[in-house]
């Protein structure tokens, strides 16, 4: 059990990774952009394909990828979002699922239905291991994921807190009109936004296809991790989609200690379960705890 | 105070004409059986069902303003019941219907935590229920799985009178369902929907109950997704989890409102009649076909979100089933 919980809080680890493009993004412009998944899984191909065809590593490829990824990020701001944005606040959910779509079939077109996964490019570390007391094995590589998704979420919110681009972002998204009143240029701050968010998607990209094997059709599921860890842990809030990766990958990890079957149904079923409680529990529990406070003062 | 040169009205002459010749068209198409062979008949059905599925999708999301890319969960739970109930010995053809109205049951408790979940937060919290559902009916012990059943129970048609009892069924549901929303919108449900697809905050500022009128949207969307599930697997009778609650059938969803034109009436009909023609003419291209329906909603999405009925609309003032009003 002890084993569960370990590898469920490193597996939370590559959940928060995976997430916090699409946390940012949506803290920046209330977007929520279905694709991401597809996209992690374009990045992983690209670093897969100068893996196996040029034996170029993968941790050296990393900002190769990421700068075209970045620019794609603001490709798809431009083209995609900006202008279905016009459409309506809805508009660019829609857009997205259009776009994910068309990036997994092409994926599949051109990549056949074969699982791959960059582990065997990167030597011993793919399976190499500390060992802790008490007969348990904590993966090298597992551990790495979860220091490079501290490093990526704290590295986005000292960006917010401390850089100019961050506070222009932080102000783009708290009310555009006024931001675009005292000189910020809007259009421009939220195509560097998906543009950074798609450099943390690169990072994700590597790490599930370091971690695991991927297929073209990996990204929907992937979108759906990431998700759930963005809405357990509370929508827009970065060390907040830390705790709800972290949540998500214990109770998919004790729910596949259980039964064979749990893996999936623990994590949808304890995401499930915290927007009910939201919805049920949590303000009828709050006024209850202001009743009471109220009552002794 | 003068009275008012302007006049409201509903009705034109060309409405009037349309909506009696929709009635003629359906009534003709209930003849379809007596007088085609079976390829046309099942292509049909399957045109009912597209057309159905389109109508539930823009109810939600073009009059409710809800987004979501898990009504799969509906269409597969409404097979899966008609299954259930046909296996406990049910009549098969009231089972499609009443296992409908079953998963709508079920909808409400869900619609309760759902619709507290905003913009893409519902659209994709709907597809994480979508996958828990699909999980769920794979523990049943008669799904078996991914390996999946059938609904053995319609064996005991032949298959001239399958075909047929299963087209006029789906042809029935997609005309009550159309009616129904016809008439749902053009009282006080489609006064609310209008506003709050406008604008929720300035819909519930002047009294519109917001949460009552998605509520109504959503348990109908479930109902009408849960008859088109049970209708497929009427005419497919193989039930495989992974195929009823596969996220391709949001993208049919989408592309046929997106394309018809999301918050018209006419539009999503004209969608699921383009996206049937499309799948006709290119569907066997598997992969390109996905593509293409993925590049058009993008496309229109971008381009043209109001869709080819909405640009019809407002370049000539067409209304065919006049759901709205219009000053004269």
């Amino acid at each position: 059990m002890t084993n569960a919980l370990l590898q469920g809080l490193l597996l939370g680890g590559y959940y928060a990774l995976l997430a916090a493009g699409l946390s940012f993004l949506f803290g920046v412009m209330r977007i929520i952009n279905l694709a991401h998944g597809s996209l992690a899984v374009v990045a992983a191909f690209a670093l897969w394909l100068l893996a196996d065809r040029y034996g170029l590593d993968p941790f050296l490829m990393l900002p190769v990828v990421m700068v075209p990824m970045a620019f794609l990020g603001w490709l798809l701001y431009r083209l995609v979002f900006a202008r279905s944005l016009r459409g309506g606040a809805l508009t660019p959910i829609l857009a997205s699922f259009g776009l994910a779509t068309v990036v997994d079939n092409a994926l599949f077109q051109g990549f056949g239905a074969d699982t791959r996964s960059l582990a065997p490019y990167i030597g011993d570390l793919a399976y190499e291991s500390w060992a802790l007391p008490g007969d348990i094995f904590v993966g090298q590589l597992a551990v790495l994921v979860f220091a490079t998704s501290l490093a990526v979420l704290g590295g986005l919110q000292l960006m917010l807190s401390a850089t100019t681009l961050g506070r222009r972002i932080r102000a783009a998204a708290e009310d555009a009109d006024a931001a675009g009143l005292v000189g910020v240029d809007t259009h421009r701050i939220y195509g560097i936004a998906t543009a950074i968010s798609l450099a943390t998607v690169t990072l994700a990209g590597l790490a599930m296809a370091l971690r695991a094997t991927f297929d073209p059709y990996a990204g929907p599921s992937q979108l759906i991790f990431a998700f759930e860890a963005v809405v357990i842990g509370g929508a827009g809030s970065l060390w907040g989609t830390l705790a709800g990766g972290v949540i998500l990958g214990i109770a998919q990890s004790v729910g596949a200690h259980i039964n064979p079957q749990g893996f999936l149904l623990a994590g949808h079923g304890v995401f499930l379960a915290i927007l009910v409680f939201r919805v049920y529990g949590g303000p009828a529990l709050a006024t209850r705890w202001r009743n009471l406070k109220g009552a002794k003062a | 105070m003068n009275p008012s040169p302007l006049s409201i009205h509903r009705w034109t002459p060309l409405s009037v004409a349309s909506v009696a010749a929709v009635v003629g068209a359906q009534l003709l198409l209930v003849a379809v059986p007596l007088v085609f062979g079976a390829n046309v008949v099942e292509r049909l059905t399957t045109l009912c069902i597209y057309g159905i599925l389109a109508l539930m999708w823009n109810s939600l999301a073009g009059y409710g303003g809800l987004i979501s890319v898990g009504q799969q969960a509906f269409f597969g739970l409404g097979a899966y019941a008609a299954i259930r109930l046909a296996d406990a010995g049910f009549p098969v053809y009231p089972a499609l219907a009443l296992g409908a109205l079953l998963v709508a049951v079920a909808a409400l408790p869900m619609a309760q935590a759902m619709l507290r979940l905003k913009g893409g937060e519902f659209a994709i919290g709907m597809w994480v229920v979508a996958e828990f559902v699909h999980l769920l009916v794979n523990l049943d012990p008669l799904i078996q799985g991914e390996t999946g059943t059938s609904l053995i129970a319609l064996n005991s048609f032949d298959a001239e009178a399958r075909r047929s009892y299963t087209y006029w069924a789906a042809l029935a549901s997609m005309a009550a369902l159309a009616w129904g929303m016809f008439f749902l919108l053009r009282g006080r449900l489609g006064t609310a929907a209008q506003a709050i697809r406008d604008n929720e905050e300035a819909a519930a500022s002047v009294g519109v109950r917001v949460f009552a009128a998605k509520r109504t949207l959503f348990l109908l969307s479930a109902f009408g997704c849960a008859l088109a599930g049970a209708l497929w697997v009427a005419t497919t009778i193989s039930f495989q989890p992974k195929t009823y609650f596969s996220v391709q059938w949001s993208a049919y969803m989408i592309f046929m409102v997106l394309v018809g034109g999301i918050g018209t009436f006419e539009g999503p009909i004209l969608g699921a009649v383009l996206f049937f023609a499309v799948e006709t003419a290119f569907g066997a291209t598997g992969v390109w076909y996905m593509i293409g329906l993925g590049a058009t909603a993008l496309l229109f999405a971008m381009l043209l979100p109001q869709g080819l009925w909405g640009a019809i609309e407002k370049r000539f003032g067409l209304r065919l089933l006049p759901v709205g009003y219009f000053l004269k």
